[in-house]
């Protein structure tokens, strides 16, 4: 008797208990389907353009997607192309100094805008976010023009570089969304012990706004590497000057038949900023968030 | 005893004083910058959209011949205009769209979270150049990957950026393709979504569609406006993408002294700021370009002072 009346107690309860479960289960593998999916979407460019990059002249040209022999001498060949070492070395010293002049310009004027309080500090602000949405088409030719005709230095890095040395807006507009989240007591104590506005930004507030200042560094090295409209404007007419994103495009034109090689530079071109990536992804992905969401 | 009276506000002042003088030098990298790099050629820009000017010989007054010339006589003003708000209508709400489905699927996995966040962010990093590259291979009509793909599989192959039709589409996916950066503002967006409200709504009886339309959206609609507007505006500055696409798919690149095809394949690819760098660094007619510069920049502020309502909350005043 007991059996029996516990019977229709458990057939009620266990039936729906595991259709939880097997609904819960259906739903793990139609996520975990769609975001595999959405890996091939995302990763087989990478996996095609990777493998085109081994194969021989001859096959790159047909459609088969698996090398027939892998040919690792591609890579040697393109770079020992005249130029392509130029092009790093013009594109390092681009990100390089750009990156670090970047920083050092834009972190005191972020502090100024996050923290003094001073008449027109809304319309700097106003103003920063215009620069930051400003296309570099707008103001283009009177730069080109003043660097051209006024300093004589087109044809050179230098147009490309000197600029990150007055603050970049961008930087500047994340860097201040940062500063903003620290706390006040911090500043208001670093003051009581005596510290002027420098000592506190360099001490106190540098120290605690490593990972903006990291997201600001990699996403200017990465806009900086991954420029292509600052090198055709400036550097174009001097092929000494150089940079990869601008060789790169001039490389597929000496080589246009050669879909290998091709593949084989671009490889070599996106490489370092996906290294860099895997290296600094927690800096990186906090950056993207910062910019996008807060407030 | 009257003399530390009229010296307080004289030390009060002197405070003052200091501190203008402090925030003046925080604040003067950007105050030259902005000087330089914004507002000096930004008024030499509306100064020579106005000016007769070859960028050699002096410039002289033109009036609004600039202005009429690519309003109404240069036959590739209105097309590439047209280009660049189809690219700003379709790229910009498929982008956000795809950007909202990848962040929400990626808010669902459970397993391996990281390396599926990892894989939908990389292509975000890779150089415009070298993605644009890689995409003329890609969907190279003749023998690219895809097209032998779609072939298998018994489905039309498309002529990608050698077809008119189909080369802003081609462009779109490629934009698709780089969608990381959304995703992470989306996730990130999504996380923060309190899960009282899922429960509440769930108790109400509300299904899955109903709680996204009902709960997420709302919750998440001011970053959804920070994507579309940021959207419409790098959308405004479309250039890489296109140009190179361009070259590589008909074949005239680098090189000196070729003339290449402007917007490749018939116009279809041709935007706004590729027209600033055709009429005034290949053409030398600096005072069109600047007329085409200062038609972009208007544009640009207008959708920019979207941004800059205070309902969007950009900057988040306190």
């Amino acid at each position: 008797m007991a059996l029996a009346s516990s019977l229709p107690a458990r057939t009620a309860v266990r039936p729906s208990a595991s259709l939880a479960r097997r609904r819960a289960v259906l739903h793990w593998v139609a996520v975990h389907s769609l975001a595999v999916a959405a890996a091939l979407f995302f990763l087989l460019p990478f996996v095609f353009v990777f493998l085109t990059s081994v194969m021989s002249d001859q096959q790159a040209l047909t459609s088969d997607l698996w090398p027939h022999r892998w040919r690792w001498d591609n890579y040697l060949t393109v770079w020992r192309t005249p130029g392509f070492l130029t092009w790093w070395r013009n594109t390092l010293l681009y990100a390089g100094a750009g990156t670090l002049l970047t920083v050092v310009s834009s972190l005191p004027v972020a502090y100024a805008l996050a923290r003094f309080r001073f008449r027109g500090r809304h319309l700097a602000l106003t103003a920063v976010v215009a620069m930051m949405m400003l296309p570099p088409q707008v103001t283009v030719i009177p730069m080109y023009l003043f660097w051209a005709k006024q300093l004589h230095l087109t044809g050179s890095l230098w147009p490309l570089v000197v600029p990150m040395l007055f603050g970049d807006a961008f930087s500047i507009f994340l860097l201040r969304q940062f500063l903003l989240t620290v706390p006040r007591e911090y500043l208001e104590a670093a003051r009581i012990d005596g510290c002027g506005e420098l000592r506190t930004l360099l001490r106190v507030v540098l120290p605690m706004a490593k990972p903006a200042v990291a997201a600001v560094a990699l996403f200017q090295f990465f806009s900086c590497w991954n420029d292509y409209f600052g090198p055709q404007i400036y550097a174009s007419e001097n092929e000494g000057a150089w940079t990869l994103s601008y060789g790169l495009e001039s490389f597929k034109g000496a080589h246009h038949t050669n879909w290998n090689l091709t593949m084989a530079a671009t490889v070599l071109v996106m490489a370092p900023v996906i290294l860099l990536f895997f290296l600094a992804q927690k800096a990186f992905i906090e950056g993207v968030t910062l910019t996008g969401v807060k407030g | 005893m009257a003399l530390p009276l009229p010296s307080a506000p004289a030390a009060l002042r002197r405070r003052r004083r200091r501190e203008h003088a402090r925030t003046l030098a925080f604040l003067s990298p950007w105050l030259i910058g902005f000087g330089v790099f914004f507002a000096y050629p930004l008024v030499s820009t509306v100064y020579f959209s106005f000016m007769r000017y070859d960028g050699f010989t002096a410039p002289t007054f033109a009036g609004l011949r600039n202005w009429d010339y690519v309003l109404t006589r240069y036959p590739f003003f209105w097309q590439g205009l047209g280009n660049t708000l189809w690219l700003v209508a379709v790229m910009v709400t498929l982008r956000v769209a795809f950007g909202l489905g990848i962040g929400l699927l990626i808010t669902k996995v459970k397993t391996g979270a990281g390396l599926f966040r990892t894989a939908f962010y990389l292509p975000y990093l890779a150089p415009p150049v070298a993605a644009t590259m890689a995409f003329a291979f890609l969907l190279n009509p003749g023998t690219g990957p895809v097209n032998h793909l779609l072939g298998e599989l018994g489905l039309p192959q498309p002529g990608w950026f050698t077809d008119p039709a189909w080369s802003k589409p081609a462009l779109t996916l490629l934009a698709m393709w780089g969608v990381g950066d959304l995703m992470v503002i989306f996730m990130a967006a999504l996380l923060d979504v309190p899960r009282e409200q899922y429960e509440a709504a769930e108790l109400d009886g509300a299904g899955p569609w109903q709680r996204f339309r009902y709960v997420t959206l709302p919750a998440i609609s001011p970053i959804v406006l920070f994507a579309v507007v940021t959207g419409v505006i790098q959308t405004m500055q479309y250039y890489t993408q296109a140009i190179v696409a361009g070259k590589v798919a008909s074949g005239v690149i680098g090189g000196s002294g070729q003339q290449f095809e402007p917007g490749y394949p018939h116009g279809s690819t041709w935007t706004l700021p590729q027209m600033v760098y055709s009429l005034g660094f290949q053409r030398f007619d600096t005072g069109s370009a600047c007329v085409v510069a200062v038609i972009l920049f208007a544009l640009s502020m207008a959708f920019t002072s979207v941004l800059l309502r205070r309902r969007s909350g950009l900057l988040g005043e306190d």
